[in-house]
């Protein structure tokens, strides 16, 4: 089988990660190690090895040792396999003559307690990946097409600047949207910190173009409900759920709206949080993109009762504009790169009941505080209590739903400058007292910490401390009436009470309850928390584990709206190299089928899951489709002859694995 | 009765997508367990071969843990149900062998629970060091036997 059956000239290199390994794996001793075991001609230790001299020994030991085999003893090879398979192929030889062997993530850094034991383990798997890598065979990389046409799913403000960037280059984008518009949780702030532009007068524009530009198909109300294929060939379908409104033929006069059985909103406004009303016919909100109005099942006579005048049908009159039998369409598109930026979800307050959200009526959230203070809100832009009434006084809390072990653990980074954002525009709206509510002000960000001296000058309040409940319990004539904020203030160290007429919860972030759904579908995978994992960090934030697969946005992370754009610019610029370069590499690691061995069983033939192997009729055995393969090896160990085999994890590649990690002789 | 001493050898068959990346993630949270476990990567746990258990425990391992995707979440969509087809065939075979349960585990382990890899790590040394070694009585044998390939 192996084609260095005693000739194997093995290099074997043991990666100090400056500490990271060597300050708990004798990495002299692993090498030592290795220089004495069969087949190895070189064994030695370096600083970094996937650094330019590190990846040159490789290159001079190769001419100077005859080597023909290598074994890296560094990182995970998640992280690192691809440099050293190029490290490898510079120096002349096949690249899948390399294998390596993780000694940092799985060793150093898990047993530095341990440190015997770490370098026990590092021998251990060096002496199985000597005598696995003697085995290793060459093998060409597959190359696949990629079809121009990208999907973007999800139109808040990553999904458009994503999609507009790629359709400025020339690409035809899919823009797939849940809503009946555009524009996402950004279309429904008021400002923006710190430079208090307004939110809709920088989006807006850009919803617009969406909707203009000839190379994006925008199709709202709808979902992604399957993907098959692979990177540079998926084909995505997509269920565009009824409008009940043909958007070809409504020219979004909203005449329908006007004539509406019900004379007055009355039904909660999704768009302005629940805090307005609107009709059962309606436009999400004046500068919705697409600007076709929607008519909502759940509370439309029609759809309930069947008993309704239709008056929106004969305001609509000639248009026809209006169907109340428009069923799910389910439309099909070939697409070769995919970028999601589904977004988040606000953290929902009723799961802190000591906050009062819900019992109180002036407790709001902070998005709802977004719509009051807004001037196209349900006020106007009018800061009102409930009554009526402006507030004189107003509390707002931060980190309700972040740095909190019992809800979410993490940090929703736009809280802080939010908060300060909509003490200003309260301030503004109603010459109020503002109390801030804080652990520790985070303020990191271009013109972040200045916006902050601001506030500070501009007179608002900051306690230090989590607040420990809000309370409409009296205690004496000067909270009568009021919310009564109980907060230990941790500089002055004792506890506060403090009197206000309205309470803002500056809630976080968090994945989208179905987000996992998104996850399964364009198989990726996600963090503890629930965030879209990347596939590197640092190094490829806006990449996952599955090729042709980009993130942008808050579906990664908590971010901001620069750090959102920024994200979306990224992921569209990587779409963009990957269709210019025309095709992508593909891993050969697929199975194939040694037809001498094949009885013709067809067992292999159910357990693929991508249809990728068929039967041969002419020769009676099984083939392969190399391009459908994805390289699972369910086959092959399903394969009752052995006749599949699959390339770079053959069975004597995994036996001298198994072998050298047990064989402590 | 265990030795006191005992540390027992384990192999460990880790998917590429979930398993791996959770042992990885452990790795970059720098959280702390039991060396005893040597991990063969796969591309996904359906390319167990039940030939790998056998050799593995042939060749001197008290115990092997399999990790794979959670079911429903497999990178192949459904590699890991044949894995579990598998495993549960396999642990028949076992018990006849006299090996006992503990000593082979299949776990699903996503890539975000770097946490339960470590438990289970953990766990399962533990289990195992209570067992002692394995002591196949014919175990050079059984090797012959099961290492056709």
């Amino acid at each position: 089988m192996s084609d260095t059956n005693g000739t194997a000239r093995i290099g074997v290199y043991v990666c100090h990660c400056g500490t990271n390994i060597a300050g708990t794996v004798d990495v002299k001793a692993v090498a030592d190690f290795a220089a004495g075991l069969q087949g190895v001609a070189v064994a030695r230790e370096y600083k970094y090895m996937c650094s330019d001299p590190g990846q040159e020994l490789i290159n001079s030991d190769v001419r100077e040792h005859k080597l023909n085999r290598i074994v890296v003893c560094s990182c995970s090879p998640l992280l690192h396999e691809h440099t050293f398979r190029e490290a490898v192929e510079k120096s002349g030889l096949n690249p899948y003559f390399m294998h390596m062997v993780n000694i940092r993530e799985h060793d150093s850094w898990v047993h530095s307690d341990r440190k015997a034991d770490a370098t026990n383990k590092a021998k251990d798997l060096v002496r199985a990946a000597v005598r696995r890598v003697r085995y290793h065979k060459p093998l060409e990389k597959g190359h696949v097409s990629i079809d121009p046409n990208v999907l973007v799913v999800g139109g808040g403000i990553a999904g458009i600047h994503a999609a507009l960037t790629m359709a400025n280059a020339g690409k035809h984008v899919y823009l797939v949207e849940r809503d009946a518009t555009i524009g996402g949780h950004m279309a429904k702030f008021d400002k923006t910190f710190p430079t208090l532009d307004c939110a809709a007068c920088i989006l807006t524009p850009k919803m617009t173009s969406v909707k203009a530009h000839p190379n994006i198909t925008l199709w709202t109300l709808s979902e992604v409900t399957a993907v098959e294929g692979y990177v540079g060939n998926y084909e995505v379908t997509v269920t565009r759920h009824p409008r009940y409104v043909n958007e070809d033929l409504c020219a979004g006069c909203m005449q329908c709206v006007e004539a509406c059985v019900y004379k007055q909103p009355r039904f909660d406004d999704e768009f302005n949080v629940g805090l307005g009303k609107r009709k059962p016919v309606y436009i999400p909100f004046p500068q919705a993109v697409p600007q076709i109005v929607r008519i909502d099942p759940e509370t439309c006579i029609e759809f309930k009762k069947g008993t309704c005048k239709k008056t929106c049908v004969e305001a609509c009159g000639d248009r026809h504009a209006i169907d109340f039998k428009q069923q799910d369409e389910v439309v099909k598109v070939k697409v070769g790169n995919v970028v999601l930026a589904t977004g988040f979800q606000t953290f929902d307050p009723n799961r802190l009941p000591y906050y009062g959200y819900g019992s109180y009526p002036n407790i709001y959230t902070s998005l709802e505080v977004e719509r009051l203070v807004n001037a196209s809100g349900p006020t106007g832009g009018d800061v009102l209590l409930r009554d009526g009434t402006h507030p004189k006084s107003v509390g707002i809390i931060h980190c309700v739903g972040s740095r909190d072990e019992n809800t979410n653990k993490w940090c929703s980074r736009v809280c802080c400058m939010y908060s300060l954002k909509l003490a200003h525009l309260i301030q503004e709206h109603t010459e109020a007292e503002i109390f801030n509510f804080y652990i520790d002000m985070r303020t990191p960000g271009k013109g972040f910490e200045e916006f902050y001296q601001r506030m500070l000058k501009e007179g608002v309040h900051f306690i230090r401390g989590r607040v420990a409940e809000v309370t409409d319990w009296a205690l004496d004539k000067s909270e009568e009436g009021k919310l009564v904020i109980r907060v230990e203030d941790t500089l002055s160290a004792f506890v506060r009470r403090i009197p206000v007429d309205m309470v803002v919860l500056s809630v976080g972030m968090e994945p989208h309850k179905d987000a996992v759904e998104v996850r399964r579908l364009f198989n990726i995978s996600c963090g503890s928390e629930g965030f879209f994992t990347e596939r590197h960090p640092k190094l490829a934030p806006v990449s996952t584990f599955t090729d042709g697969v980009f993130l942008a946005g808050c579906c990664q992370g908590p971010k901001d709206i620069p750090d959102t754009v920024a994200q979306a610019g990224a992921a569209a610029s990587e779409v963009l190299a990957s269709i210019d370069a025309g095709s992508i590499e593909i891993e050969p690691n697929t199975a194939y089928v040694v037809e001498d061995a094949c009885s013709g069983c067809r067992t292999c033939i159910g357990l693929c899951p991508y249809h990728a192997i068929s039967f041969a009729e002419e020769t009676k055995k099984a083939a392969v489709n190399p391009v459908l393969c994805k390289g699972c090896g369910t086959c092959v160990a399903g394969c009752p002859s052995g006749s599949l085999r699959q390339n770079l994890f053959e069975d004597e590649q995994i036996f001298e694995e198994i072998e050298g990690v047990l064989d402590y002789a | 009765m265990p030795e006191e001493k005992f540390e027992p050898k384990i192999v460990a068959f880790f998917c590429n997508w979930c398993t791996y990346m959770a042992a990885d993630s452990a790795g970059i949270s720098r959280m702390k367990y039991a060396p005893n476990a040597r991990v063969v990567r796969l591309m996904c746990s359906g390319r167990l071969d039940p030939q790998f258990v056998l050799e593995a425990f042939a060749k001197g391992a008290d115990g092997v843990l399999i990790g794979g995707c959670h079911p429903g979440d497999c990178h192949y969509q459904e590699g890991n149900y044949k894995t579990l087809r598998r495993v549960n065939l396999l642990k028949r075979v076992l018990r006849e062998m006299g090996i006992e349960e503990d000593r082979f585990r299949l776990e699903w382990i996503s890539a975000a629970e770097a946490d339960r890899l470590r438990t289970t790590m953990n766990d399962m040394v533990e289990k195992v060091r209570a067992l002692g070694p394995l002591r196949l009585a014919t175990a050079e044998a059984v090797g012959e036997e099961v290492a056709v390939r």
